[in-house]
């Protein structure tokens, strides 16, 4: 019955003006280079790679690229401050310092956030509401913690690691650099930290930034490279702790790297995670959730819902919804004020994307695309979905990290726990249903270390978030955050 | 060229977010070497049902913030006294402190605050639980803040001692008003003003001079208010107010135990003693025909 009602048909004309966000007063240099020792510096070598803006192909900056010696001279930095001031001074400076941060962070919000923009391709809309103001929020949370740790652990005299290195994706650049430095300088550490290749720029404002704020020479360091560069940290015997967050892959090979060593790991690795939609559940808001659960940030997100699964007896009125509120989005240029989605953040990325919609073809799903007009340059994908998906299919198996959304079907609440079970990943699910007791039963049956109930793709410096199995080990955020960086024995 | 003639500081009370003076219109000098320093406020009971009435319409604006959201407009404090510092040392200087001393004061008020305002957001996590009761059932506390505290600051330690006796009360979301000290009440309005200054809400914050004798009583017998939170040396005052506050069973919270320039005040315990613990059942559906092995 539900299926004769007829789509919305937009045929194009869901357009706004243009709100374009003015980059009148932006200076992105023309160079970066590496910030070790509390001094930009050119790399020894002097070799430098481009930085791309995603949306229009246009080389934004050179970025310097940190190979062995200039890696270990940032390991011995961070060590020479572990070992001298910032080992020290007491929790109630450390905060202090820390506090710093995210004030300046406050401050220069705008400018990191059209930075952000530029350089990955995501909305403004996303990098401005969500990725600055969370990241300013993780510093001024975790500042709290640096003179409070003895209550954090009681009994146990919680103490530093010594210098942490810390690799991040390219998906939120900025936000990701906060998870990682605000905790481990709480806690007393000093940081060798390494951006990914096509989204340094803002991490080395950042690097300005603890300049600004005084922080002793070498608490941290920001290098710059290519995975050679992060392999180069891995390997480093001085340094006491990996911070990973990445692929599943690459966190398979930097365990391998590191077995054997005394060197502590955190690894906040892929996800496949399940979206759980019940017949009793509130469409809309659910609608919304699955929406925002997939394409929020193109679909580049580790713990983007990209499993559907709605129940049969709502799946046509479910599809209906989704299929119309897709049409609704708006794909273009990033620093538009009214843009839905923004650019795939490389070329390289895109490719996998596509060879994934590809594989879904071929193996029988069914593909639905929105019908849009995607700019002439940059790199760019519709927000898709699949239905006909059974579990074995690739797009329901392996993590795709682009707009791409797999629907399948249930009908019992055990079946689809099981569904949503029968993966190698655990990041994130969720679920959605009026009736409380389901939600905190499925919380409860689910392997992933997130569960969003009627909610999705929320953070918060006060929340922990990680993953079980192959999404990881370790949590980020909270008071679960602190633990990885500090030695309790 | 004449002497320049200084304007001199009108001190009042601090009410609503507003500078009042008492509505009985009595004051009291302050006096040093046989100079009047300042006329102060001699408040009323009146005064002080003013302060509770409006601390009862800040207290769910307040509590309702985001524990983010107090965090950081408790450090803005921090950052409006740490802008203001010569206008406290002076106000500690001219009511007899040295200046090394009052250097001190003002510093450790400042990290103080910092110190407190990490705490909005961490209370829970310290003193929250989940508490894995025997039915299926999905339980947990968390401690909310209680609402209008009467505060009675320590008369040493004029600022250090008032900052303390406020900060830890207000931060978890609790509204105040303070009867401040009575003999070195200078800092206190100056602090009203930088409170005034940083984002807090009106009435938040209530700052009210006068004779502790006179006024305590009120804020014991008030039956708006929710605790107590005291400093008082005088033993026939305290033991008063702890009489008077069992009208409507307040809390009273004793804080002159503890040593307001020791580092050893800075803990979550003083701000767990103004809240109330608060546990919530929620069932979780049982499924009879599951059998999870993953």
């Amino acid at each position: 019955m539900s299926s004769k009602i007829k789509s919305l048909k937009y045929n194009g004309k869901w357009d706004f003006s243009p709100s374009i966000e003015s980059i009148e007063n932006l200076s992105i240099q023309k160079e970066y280079q590496l910030f070790i020792n509390g001094q930009f510096q050119q790399p020894l070598a002097k070799k430098y790679f481009p930085s791309i803006n995603p949306s229009n192909e246009q080389q934004l900056s050179r970025i310097a690229k940190a190979e062995a010696e200039d890696v270990d001279m940032a390991v011995k930095s961070a060590r020479a401050a572990f070992n001298g001031q910032w080992g020290k001074i007491s929790g109630k400076e450390r905060a202090k310092y820390i506090y710093r941060i995210a004030r300046l962070i406050q401050e220069k919000s705008k400018e990191l956030a059209i930075v952000e923009t530029l350089d990955g391709g995501k909305p403004i809309r996303e990098s401005r509401d969500i990725d600055i103001p969370l990241a300013a929020a993780h510093f001024f949370y975790y500042a709290g913690w640096a003179d409070k740790l003895e209550y954090a652990f009681p009994n146990r005299f919680p103490k530093p690691l010594g210098v942490v290195g810390q690799i991040i994706p390219w998906n939120f650049p900025l936000m990701m650099a906060a998870w990682k430095i605000a905790p481990a300088l709480a806690t007393g550490n000093t940081v060798v930290l390494k951006p990914a290749e096509s989204t340094s720029i803002t991490a080395l404002l950042l690097a300005e930034i603890i300049k600004e704020a005084e922080l002793p020479p070498g608490v941290v360091n920001i290098i710059t490279g290519d995975g050679s560069t992060g392999n180069l940290i891995v390997n480093h015997p001085d340094v006491n702790k990996i911070a990973f967050t990445g692929s599943t892959q690459v966190g398979k090979s930097i365990m391998e790297n590191i077995s054997g060593t005394n060197k502590r790991s955190t690894m906040e690795l892929g996800g496949k995670a399940a979206n759980i939609i019940f017949e009793d559940a509130p469409l809309d808001q659910a609608v919304e959730g699955v929406i925002n659960g997939i394409y929020f940030n193109q679909g580049h997100v580790c713990c983007a819902g990209s499993r559907l699964f709605i129940q049969e007896s709502v799946y046509d009125v479910v599809l209906r919804k989704l299929k119309d509120r897709m049409q609704s989005l708006l794909v273009g240029n990033p620093l538009d004020k009214n843009t839905d989605i923004g650019a795939v953040n490389s070329k390289q990325q895109l490719a996998t994307i596509q060879k994934y919609i590809d594989i879904g073809v071929k193996e029988g799903a069914d593909i639905f695309q929105l019908n849009c007009e995607l700019p002439k340059s940059g790199y760019w994908c519709p927000p898709t979905l699949f239905t006909n998906v059974s579990q074995s299919h690739s797009i329901a198996k392996e993590e795709i990290f682009g707009p791409v959304l797999a629907v399948q079907t249930f009908r019992t609440t055990q079946e689809v726990i099981n569904k949503a079970n029968n993966t190698p990943y655990g990041l994130s699910a969720g679920v959605w249903t009026d009736k409380g007791s389901k939600a905190f039963n499925l919380a409860s049956k689910l392997k992933a270390g997130v569960i969003w109930a009627n909610t999705y793709n929320k953070f918060d410096p006060t929340s922990p978030f990680g993953g079980y199995k192959e999404s990881g080990h370790g949590r980020e955020g909270g008071l679960h955050g602190l633990n990885p960086y500090l030695n309790l024995e | 060229m004449s002497k320049r003639i200084k304007v001199l500081k009108t001190y009042k009370i601090f009410i609503d977010g507003k500078f009042p003076r008492t509505e009985s219109g009595r004051y009291t000098q302050l006096k040093k070497d046989n100079l009047t320093i300042a006329n102060v406020c001699l408040s009323s009971r009146k005064d002080i049902r003013n302060a509770v009435l409006s601390a009862r319409n800040a207290f769910e604006s307040w509590s309702s913030k985001s524990a983010y959201n107090r965090s950081q407009i408790l450090y803005r404090i921090a950052e409006m006294m740490e802008g203001n510092k010569n206008q406290f040392i002076e106000e500690l200087i001219l009511q007899g402190e040295d200046s090394n001393k009052a250097i001190l004061e003002i510093d450790q008020s400042i990290d103080r605050i910092i110190y407190f305002a990490g705490w909005p957001d961490k209370i829970n996590p310290i003193f929250g639980s989940v508490n894995p009761v025997a039915s299926s059932h999905f339980n947990f506390t968390i401690l909310e803040p209680m609402g209008v505290l009467g505060i009675v600051a320590p008369e040493e330690n004029s600022l250090l001692g008032l900052i303390s006796s406020i900060i830890p009360a207000i931060l978890s979301g609790n509204t105040c008003v303070t009867i401040v000290s009575e003999k070195l009440p200078l800092c206190a309005i100056s602090l009203a003003e930088v409170i005034s200054n940083s984002d807090v809400p009106n009435g938040v914050v209530n700052i009210i001079t006068g004779s502790k004798d006179e006024l305590a009583p009120h804020l014991a017998q008030h039956m708006d208010v929710n605790a107590l939170g005291i400093n008082i040396d005088n033993k026939e005052l305290k033991n008063q107010m702890f009489f008077q506050a069992s009208n409507n069973l307040k809390r009273v919270v004793d804080v002159s135990k503890y040593k307001i320039e020791d580092s050893s005040f800075e803990s979550p315990y003083i701000v767990k003693k103004f809240m109330e613990a608060k546990t919530t059942w929620h069932p979780i559906e049982k499924d009879f025909t599951s059998s999870n092995n993953y």
